[in-house]
């Protein structure tokens, strides 16, 4: 059996909102690698920062509701009041449920939902821009970054961390031009170690899809890399060379 | 929204220290049945704050949940079917949640809580 994802037919639209692309395909095509493994993790509760048009949670939920001895619960945010309700009526059109709010990232969920949530997926506005288009609102807000298309993105990468269960997993999508390399190291530095599971390069832009768990040895790791100056760990060595790849046209989203 | 979401939402409005629970006004009510699941439903009770659990299920104008719980409840498949039904198929469709701090409403329209704080907020 094909596993189902959201059927882009049944996607629901709004000019005001971010329409599923080439970001979103890869942030699913993730999902539907990684699979088995999500259905091993039995997530509990799943969350979406930034849903759109809800391509992305109502393929996650689709994704996790095939196993039916498990039962999960979705939430998902967007800092815009079209696209939490195009997202409720995707997911609606799917048959599926996920709690959808209106908030800036995740800032009333915060506090009450920390180390709750096992799955945390990202599909960020992630292209470079000057800084006062950052939170804009609109579909602006869909794709402003600011600096290195970074601003958002350094603002999740904290509440992630937060909202992460000891076992939960993050999924994050990222531009060659915000450095993923950073990325990575920023959330090393918190105990994290990180992967590229899906890599997707077009002629204007080359992306990535960045998995990141929890795992013990990363701070150890790192002290020890720093202490031997030795080589750095794959993930580094490979982001870094991907990180110069591809930074092509990036406001061309 | 459901209740489980009530549960997890909190006012962040600068200044405010304690945004737990929100109140909440209540419009439109309407119920929709999931299928129960007891391994998610004894999984997420830990995570439950009850009191204001039971008070949202009666201001939604359901009123079956014990005031008191322990774990061993959990063994009980009436307790478990209240449980089910106040946290996950009951929801406000329209209405607000309300600080409890500074009394600022934070509409839920077509079942969305829009949470967004104005500039002098944050
Ligand atoms: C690149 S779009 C992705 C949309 C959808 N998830 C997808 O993959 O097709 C980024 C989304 O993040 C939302 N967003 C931007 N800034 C946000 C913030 N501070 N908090 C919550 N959502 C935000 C935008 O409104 C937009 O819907």
């Amino acid at each position: 059996m094909t596993p189902k994802i959201a059927d882009i037919r049944l996607v629901a639209s709004h000019p005001e909102v971010y329409e599923p692309c080439d970001d979103s395909f890869a942030l699913v095509d993730a999902l539907l690698a990684d699979r088995m493994n999500l259905l091993q993790l039995e997530p509990k509760m799943c969350l979406e920062i930034g849903c759109g048009s809800g391509y992305v949670i109502t393929s996650l939920a689709l994704i996790l509701e095939q196993d039916t001895n498990s039962s999960v619960h979705c939430f998902a945010t967007d800092i815009n009041p079209d696209a939490v309700e195009v997202t409720s009526a995707t997911l609606k059109a799917h048959g599926v449920h996920a709690e959808v709010m209106n908030m800036d990232i995740a800032s009333a969920l915060e506090d009450r939902l920390s180390g709750l949530v096992d799955v945390v997926v990202v599909n960020p506005p992630y292209v470079p821009t000057p800084e006062d288009e950052v939170g804009a609102g609109g579909i602006v807000a869909a794709w402003a970054g600011g600096e290195d298309g970074r601003s958002v993105i350094d603002r999740i990468l904290p509440v992630a961390d937060k909202l992460l269960s000891e076992k939960g997993w993050l999924y994050m999508l990222t531009l060659a031009a915000n450095k993923p390399s950073e990325l990575c190291g920023l959330m090393r530095k918190k105990g994290y170690a990180s992967k590229i599971i899906v890599q997707r390069s077009t002629e204007e832009e080359s992306l990535h899809v960045i998995k990141f768990w929890r795992d013990p040895d990363s701070e150890v790791q790192i002290k020890k890399t720093m202490a031997n100056r030795g080589s750095p760990t794959s993930i580094f060595s490979r982001l870094s060379r991907l990180s110069f790849s591809g930074h092509g046209n990036a406001n061309s989203k | 929204m459901r209740l489980l979401t009530h549960n997890m939402l909190s006012s962040n409005i600068k200044g405010v220290t304690d945004g737990f629970p929100l109140k909440i006004e209540a419009g439109k009510v309407v119920e929709k049945e999931v299928d129960m699941n007891t391994d998610f439903l004894k999984n997420i009770f830990t995570k439950i704050e009850w009191k204001p659990f039971v008070e949202a299920a009666k201001t939604l104008g359901y009123s079956e949940l014990p005031e008191d719980v322990d774990p061993s409840l959990l063994d009980s498949q009436d307790f478990l079917t209240k449980f089910h039904h106040a946290l996950l198929e009951i929801h406000l469709e329209e209405g607000a949640l309300v600080c409890p701090e500074t009394g600022r409403k934070f509409p839920v329209s077509k079942g969305i809580p829009n949470m967004l704080l104005h500039e002098d907020e944050v």
